[in-house]
């Protein structure tokens, strides 16, 4: 154990995920002999981040405004939305460059065992966007695992008789991982070759 | 790792089948894996960069696959370092809505029977993936196989029901009531009040999910098999003692 303030720090850091006590305490002490002017930014941009960032009102992805950049952009194609699970796959498929669509962002995937059924994505927000005829197709790119799969599955079934088109990432991106570790040509390649379910 | 400690490493790992009960995220890339397996009961174990899609795991490690796996023993969690696929029944399992949830409600239910009791492992074992393997051939409405393996893996844990003589007196049936706490059905004489009392071919259902007599399940009712699902969800939450948070989530229309 270590005196007050340095103590704190290693605990805090510690909670993070996949830092382990070691770690923590390895990172506290690198903090501490860091330069004071370059971990002003470091509490900054954390107090920052908390304080300024929320979700889209519309799409739910992080936004530092009551919208985010994507909704708000009009080059943006409005008559498709590409449904992703979390803000991190909305960067894994703007990165590949072949989606000029919009997004809406579930905030994860169903899983009963972890008390998440479907009520508490944001599945009746989705449905809400579909109100008119602005929105003329629905990629599903959840991920390509049981649960993602599940969740497709759910959404596919909930979709399917409002009529509006459904499609799904082409098959070949790798089973089991998470989207947003896909490589971006692998990723680009699901997108153009997208089928309708 | 240096040669000795390696040697040490690898000496204490050891092979078992398991199946997947449920995974959770660690960290950047790996999870943590709740596995039943045939021969050391429930098992804590992480599987590393199993979330990057360059995995050599594949999807051979998530919920509902079988595999057999070697596992070396870490300080507080076990360390996946093989698997080889023996049922991958995630996929067929995910492309189904209903068989997805009560697939998670099975494994829940497994999960909340073996972690203390370790006595049952292997029968408890072999039963779940019996049924998992029944769910994604679509062998039977998901509802039935869900309701038969609650109540065989409770019979498994020792808490047999029985739908044919009294559950308290064993005098013959058929009887017309049915009362969780007491075990079953009940007999004109030891029925507590409030018991419920259900269609005769309910009770015909149970016993014949019970049996595993898919024939007769196959012949019921959708009234009965409704009934029956909710006797089934009061027994097993009279004895389990524990909610099984996913039960609420199956969804049993065909
Ligand atoms: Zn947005
Ligand atoms: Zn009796």
């Amino acid at each position: 154990m270590y005196e007050g303030a340095v103590q704190e720090l290693i605990d805090e850091l510690g909670r993070l995920p996949g830092i382990g006590p070691k770690s923590a305490q390895r990172l506290a002490f690198h903090i501490l002999e860091a330069d004071a002017g370059d971990m002003q930014k470091l509490a900054e941009a954390i107090t920052a981040v908390k304080t300024r960032v929320k979700f889209c009102s519309i799409c739910g992805n992080v936004s530092e405004q009551d919208t985010c950049s994507i909704c708000r952009d009009p080059r943006r194609d409005a008559s498709v939305i590409c449904v992703v699970e979390e803000s991190k796959d909305v960067m894994a498929v703007e990165r590949t460059r072949s989606f000029r669509g919009r997004y809406h962002v579930l905030g994860g995937a169903i899983s009963p065992i972890d008390g998440i059924g479907p009520e508490k994505l944001r599945i009746r927000e989705l449905l809400t966007r579909l109100s008119d005829d602005t929105v003329q197709e629905i990629i599903i790119a959840t991920d390509p695992n049981v649960e993602g799969e599940a969740t497709a599955t759910y959404l596919i079934r909930t979709l399917k008789p409002i009529g509006v088109k459904v499609t799904r990432l082409a098959s070949g991106l790798p089973v089991g991982g998470d989207l947003e570790y896909a490589d971006e040509a692998t990723l680009g390649r699901a997108f153009a070759g997208r089928l309708a379910v | 790792m240096d040669l000795v400690a390696e040697a040490s490493f690898t000496s204490r790992a050891y092979r078992d089948d398991a199946v997947v009960l449920r995974t959770h995220k660690l960290g950047e890339a790996d999870r943590i894996l709740t596995l039943l397996t045939k021969h050391h009961g429930q098992v804590r174990a992480v599987a590393r960069g199993v979330r990057r899609t360059s995995s050599r795991f594949g999807s051979r490690l998530e919920p509902f696959m079988v595999a057999d796996l070697q596992l070396v023993p870490g300080r507080s969690l076990e360390v996946v370092t093989q698997a080889q696929s023996k049922g991958a029944y995630g996929h067929a399992i995910a492309s189904d809505y209903s068989r997805y949830t009560v697939a998670t409600a099975m494994a829940e239910t497994a999960e909340k029977l073996t972690d203390v009791d370790g006595e049952s492992g292997t029968a408890q074992y072999q039963l779940l993936v019996g049924a998992l393997a029944a769910l994604s051939r679509g062998a039977q409405e998901p509802g039935l196989i869900l309701d038969s393996y609650l109540l065989r893996a409770l019979a498994t844990g020792g808490w047999a029901p029985s739908f044919t003589s009294c559950a308290r007196c064993d005098a013959p049936g058929p009887h017309t009531a049915f009362n969780a706490a007491l075990g079953g059905v009940v007999c004109a004489d030891c029925r507590p009040p409030g018991s419920p009392a259900p269609a005769p071919g309910t009770i015909v259902l149970l016993a014949a999910l019970l049996s595993g007599d898919w024939e007769t399940a196959a012949a019921s009712e959708p009234r009965e098999r409704s009934e029956a699902a909710g006797l089934v969800t009061a027994y097993l939450q009279w004895h389990l003692e524990r909610r099984v948070k996913s039960l609420q989530h199956v969804d049993r229309q065909p």
